[in-house]
């Protein structure tokens, strides 16, 4: 194998095979050029910074979902990297589904430990989320009597719960 | 068990004297958890803030997780506070320098420690000396049952417990080694063990975590997917797979430097001692610098009238913050260095 980079000359450590049209080019690289080229990572680069640069690259500036239970928008976790709410794993759809396969070596189901409450009590959560967020809607809206019925079934959920 | 106490008190995860402690300083584990029903930090009012950082206070010191528990109003904390439990890597560097209301809860050994809205509402960590990954699996497991059963926390059928980041979802669980890869840095094989690293979808980091430079040739190596395996399948594959590796390089580099010159690399680890207990006035890097190569000194034999205890100690009490707080005072930086420089020379015999 060649031992020199392409483009310095300096010692190669990334080798790379590409077959295009069914011919095959051979490239040798240091770490320096193949990280120019885009072909390596830059060492020490902390996850969250990999992470937003793939959010970035994969993600349609136009396509830009809101979570119904705390008004985060898409686009505003693309660019801080975090997320508003449990329910955004929901409101976000297919575009959450891709980042977490991708950080997640290509897996998008859990197979470890569960709550002893278990799953069920996953669709009372995202509703108490969204219940809490139309209460302070209807309060700023000084709705006193849609708040107050909120507030009944919010209780009703955390009782049930309990 | 008061705040003060800390800096008297040995360090957990320095003590260094865990299995394979040529190579591995400490071992961490690490779980991410949410409330079910509440937003994330980045969107909960101030109010809602105040409420998660009330309840969750009074649940850590409810739950009897450890025989002692201290509780640290983070917010309220001086900085010189701070930056000691950050020293001590009982919190990370945002949940230091965050200005919300928010908290810190550690067992008086300090093998366990919970901060309580960091980036999600609860950042639970066990920390161990040397390579004992399964018994802070353990431990970090029972402190998590025991908090279940008293929270409901956000979990979903599909991805597991959910985080504010999407990289720590499904068992919100990261496993880490403080690992000192001081003769892969000497032979510069390091970036080749790096590589390899990320191949293994690993995460390499400094002393202080994420996005924080290596000092003392102190690398933090850990798993970056949290979703898919089962807890007990990423702790074995690090466990069997992956540190043992780290540990046979290393060591093979440290032979290979003393087979290829041992005058060379003796000279400088003793010159690394001299110049620890000669200077007198000595930055933390230098410092951290030269206590490597020491330490590499101590387990080669090469340095046998320093023991492995005090030399780990000095990797925590030369930081700003230790300083001080032995001094009982607040010193600006040049007075640091020469306050630093008579106590390295105190602690090992110097002149």
């Amino acid at each position: 194998m060649k031992s020199q980079c392409d483009k310095c000359g300096k010692p190669a450590t990334v080798h790379l095979t590409e077959i295009v049209d069914g011919h095959k080019a051979e490239k040798h690289l240091c770490e320096e050029c193949a990280v120019s080229e885009g072909i390596a990572f830059k060492t020490n680069l902390p996850i969250s910074q990999l992470l937003e640069d793939f959010i970035r690259q994969t993600s349609q500036p136009e396509d830009d979902p809101v979570c119904q239970a705390c008004g985060r928008r898409f686009s505003e976790f693309r660019q801080e990297g975090l997320l508003g709410c449990p329910n955004d794993y929901d409101a976000f759809g297919g575009q959450i589904l891709a980042i977490i396969e991708r950080a997640h070596d290509g897996s998008s189901q859990h197979v470890g430990k569960v709550p002893h409450a278990g799953a069920e009590t996953q669709k009372k959560q995202t509703d108490m989320l969204r219940l809490k967020a139309q209460l302070k809607t209807a309060v700023a809206a000084e709705d006193y009597e849609r708040a107050a019925a909120i507030r009944d079934q919010l209780k009703k959920l955390e009782q049930e719960q309990a | 068990m008061k705040l003060a106490d800390l800096p008297k008190n040995d360090c957990q995860w320095l003590r260094g004297v865990g299995p394979m402690h040529d190579v591995v300083i400490s071992s961490r584990v690490r779980l991410a958890r949410n409330i079910a029903g509440m937003p994330f930090l980045t969107k909960c009012s101030p109010q809602q803030q105040q409420d998660l950082e009330a309840l969750l206070r009074k649940t850590l010191l409810e739950a009897q997780l450890a025989p002692e528990m201290l509780y640290v109003d983070v917010q309220q904390a001086c900085e010189l506070d701070r930056q000691l439990l950050l020293e001590r890597h009982l919190m990370s560097k945002p949940h230091a320098k965050a200005e919300h209301p928010r908290g810190l809860a550690v067992s008086a050994d300090e093998t366990a420690a919970i901060m309580v809205n960091e980036e999600d509402h609860l950042r639970m960590q066990v920390l161990r000396s040397g390579l004992q990954i399964e018994q802070a699996v353990e431990q970090i497991a029972r402190i998590d049952e025991k908090l279940e059963a008293r929270l409901d926390f956000a979990f979903h059928s599909r991805y597991g417990y959910l985080t504010a980041c999407p990289t720590n979802v499904g068992t919100g669980l990261r496993i880490s080694t403080m690992l000192h890869l001081v003769a892969l840095k000497l032979t510069g094989e390091i970036e080749k063990a790096f590589r390899a690293a990320r191949d293994l979808h690993l995460a390499v980091r400094g002393f202080h975590g994420e996005g924080t430079e290596a000092v003392g040739d102190l690398f933090q190596v850990s798993n970056q997917t949290t979703l898919g395996r089962s807890e007990q399948q990423i702790v074995e594959e690090f466990c069997t797979q992956i540190i043992p590796q780290f540990i046979r390089y290393e060591r093979l580099a440290r032979t290979s430097l003393f087979k290829r010159n041992a005058l060379a690399i003796e000279d400088k680890i003793c010159r690394s001692l001299a110049m620890l207990r000669s200077a007198r006035l000595i930055s933390s890097a230098e410092t951290l610098y030269h206590l490597s190569l020491v330490r590499m000194g101590v387990h080669a034999e090469v340095i046998k009238d320093v023991d492995l205890k005090t030399l780990n100690a000095l990797f925590l009490m030369i930081q700003p913050a230790h300083l001080q707080k032995v001094r009982g005072q607040e010193i600006d930086s040049v007075t640091r260095a020469v306050v630093r420089a008579e106590y390295l020379r105190k602690t090992l015999g110097g002149n």
